[in-house]
């Protein structure tokens, strides 16, 4: 009788298939990503628990930092061009074609128009350094308003809607900023706003 | 790693052969780093994406006509303080009614409790916030957030007006 072997598996399996789904996926998520343009603003969102996602395009974001400053930034980069010319006009103030292309790659900005040549000169790493005062919103010089109002009108131009309005504010922004922004904008009868928060978790009933 | 080493042919003076190469390579340090990056990449295309808040203000009110009175028994005051207090009153301020001024925090057994109470006593209650020019955006958002979690579907966010200021300042809270 002849001895029993035991019979011998070699461990190795044959890894192509899951090399080749895992690089699909690999690929897949690249190339479907949409890095976050650099911000030249430094805001740092407060918490909260609702879990309504930010729309992925058509949206306005006007941020508030910590030293009340206002920024004003629009991601649809099609419609930049004509809201640029729009304002600029409006305030005669000239871009040339490389800085309203300059413009539509910018996140968001927060001077006043009439120095926003200047800061579109200006390479990305010195643009970082540079300092902004923000986007003026007294009632003599309300450059914010004429923003926003243009930008909606040159949606309203190339999508048939209005953009999604979204407030970015600093957990240490002060309130009288937020609330003058938000006058502001219902004075233009947008009385809906959406404040850009970071998810927390929910507190767990009896607590 | 999941390859086992050919026991290398140790013939010594045997016949030269020619080395016969595997043609298997060890695929785990390639599917880990493939898995490392899909990893990466999903993380970060869907938890990138910020969550909003929701605030719905009242239309702008062209005729006086049209504003409501607001009874004192559905009424709430939360009023928002610096250093992170809240103070908060029922009913209305009045020139002569001064209403009872508690204080309380952002914690889960302060302002919630309180509200939950206070919807629970009368679930018609109008809850006017009020935030003082020392608190910070972070406090506003909080307190809608709590308006979120108490379930309350009234609510207001108004400027605090300075019989409110006076009545921090007097309460010594």
């Amino acid at each position: 009788m002849p001895k029993v072997k035991p019979h011998r598996t070699s461990p190795s399996l044959d890894m192509t298939p899951m090399v080749d789904l895992a690089f699909l996926l690999v690929t897949f998520f690249m190339l479907t990503a949409k890095f976050a343009p650099q911000e030249d603003v430094v805001v740092d969102t407060p918490a909260s628990i609702s879990e309504i996602r930010l729309p992925e395009s058509h949206v306005m974001v006007i941020s508030i930092d910590k030293d009340k400053r206002v920024f004003f930034g629009l991601d649809d980069a099609k419609v930049k061009e004509d809201l640029l010319a729009t304002v600029g006009a409006k305030y005669s103030v000239g871009f040339t074609a490389e800085q309203a292309k300059r413009f539509t790659g910018l996140a968001s900005f927060g001077v006043p128009v009439q120095q926003l040549p200047g800061l579109l000169n200006l390479s990305s790493e010195e643009r970082q350094k540079a300092s902004q005062p923000g986007v003026p919103i007294d009632s003599v010089n309300n450059q914010l308003i004429e923003w926003v109002t243009a930008a909606q009108r040159a949606e309203y131009k190339a999508f048939n809607k209005p953009a999604y309005i979204a407030i970015r504010g600093d957990g240490a922004a002060d309130v009288p900023t937020v609330l003058k922004v938000i006058k502001l904008l219902q004075d233009k009868d947008i009385n809906t706003f959406n404040l850009i928060t970071d998810l927390e978790g929910k507190p767990v009933a009896g607590n | 790693m999941a390859e086992i080493q050919q026991k290398a042919d140790s013939g010594g003076g045997g016949k030269k052969r020619a080395k016969k190469m595997s043609t298997k390579i060890d695929m785990t340090p390639m599917v880990d780093l493939a898995f490392l990056l899909l990893t990466f990449f999903m993380l970060t295309s869907t938890f990138s994406k910020p969550t909003v808040m929701e605030l719905n203000m009242p239309a702008k009110i062209r005729d006086e006509r049209e504003k409501t009175e607001l009874k004192a028994s559905n009424a709430f005051t939360v009023l928002l303080g610096g250093d992170n207090k809240i103070y908060y009153y029922d009913g209305l301020l009045d020139n002569n009614v001064k209403p009872d001024l508690k204080s309380s925090d952002f914690s889960a057994d302060g302002i919630r409790k309180v509200l939950f109470e206070r919807k629970q006593r009368n679930p018609n209650v109008v809850v006017m916030i009020k935030p003082d020019d020392t608190s910070t955006y972070k406090n506003m958002v909080d307190i809608l957030d709590e308006m979120n979690i108490t379930g309350q579907k009234k609510y207001a966010l108004m400027e605090i007006s300075t019989n409110d200021q006076d009545l921090i300042k007097g309460s010594g809270l």
